[in-house]
């Protein structure tokens, strides 16, 4: 029995984990492509950085501050459902939406 | 006090800019040791800053300031020398750094919070005023194209300086 409920349980997790998504954002000439992406708790962002100059994603909530760097790649593991508003605390002029359902 | 200074600031540019035009238009030449010099001066305000401040969002600023106008002028080095273009010092470059001189002058004598507010107020408007003059007299003067789409680039950066400035200068009302 309990042997079961956590054969369950680690198949309850590879399945969730089979069904995260790793979600791409290109920072290229001032501007976060796609600007608007849709997600899932659990799913990963990464944005690349193509510009000469560094930049941040950081959320409007402070859910979370990322730096990234001159051709680098930084990730965000979406933890919450809802709408996330985000900017460059840089260049605050560049602005970006995660829409994270469930 | 802030007005003036802010008039003062885009008076002296619009002035210089006026002598530019009287001339004809800005040329290439010219227009590459204006948007060279405009970023070195803000570098050199940053290190003042970098200097004199002990606040933290400031000081992040200054450091972004150093770091950005540095990687545009360093890719308007490697494009004048790649189209063997020749930057000219001219009225407005000298316009520039004349008042940049005067505003070093005037926050060397500030400290603590003062300086932190004057420095970052005068960011606002400088970038205002080279935004502007990138923005209406520049960018159309520009006659070649790689040197027009880097002035562009410049201009988006900066226009989110001038946006983070805003918000920096904010907390100091
Ligand atoms: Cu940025």
């Amino acid at each position: 029995m309990a042997a079961r409920t956590f054969g369950a349980l680690l198949l309850a997790i590879a399945a969730s984990q089979a069904r995260a998504e790793v979600i791409h954002v290109k920072i290229e000439n001032l501007a976060f492509t796609p600007a608007e992406i849709r997600a899932h708790v659990g799913d990963t962002v990464e944005w690349i950085n193509a510009d000469f100059i560094a930049h941040t994603a950081t959320a409007r909530d402070g859910a979370w501050d990322v730096l990234i760097p001159i051709n680098t790649t930084r990730r965000v593991v979406l933890k919450a459902e809802g709408t996330v508003t985000y900017f460059c605390k840089f260049h605050p002029n560049m602005i970006g939406r995660i829409v994270v359902a469930e | 006090m802030m007005l003036v200074r802010i008039t003062g600031a885009l008076a002296a540019l619009l002035l210089a800019s006026g002598i530019a035009c009287a001339q004809g238009k800005p040329t290439d030449p010219q227009i590459a040791h204006i948007a060279y010099t405009a970023g070195q001066l803000d570098i050199e305000a940053a290190q003042q800053a970098l200097e004199k401040s002990h606040n933290k969002e400031v000081r992040a600023f200054a450091t972004n300031m150093e770091q950005d106008h540095k990687a545009v002028n360093d890719k308007a080095l490697a494009l004048v020398k790649k189209l063997g273009v020749t930057p000219e010092d001219n009225d407005t470059s000298k316009a520039l750094a004349k008042q940049a001189a005067a505003k070093r002058a005037e926050l060397a004598k500030l400290n603590g919070a003062a300086f932190d507010k004057a420095y970052i107020d005068n960011e606002v408007a400088y970038h205002k005023a080279v935004n502007g003059a990138l923005e209406n007299t520049l960018i159309p003067a520009a006659s070649n194209p790689e040197l027009k789409d880097l002035l562009k680039t410049g201009l988006k950066i900066f226009q989110g300086h001038e946006q983070h400035a805003e918000h920096v200068a904010a907390e100091f009302k």
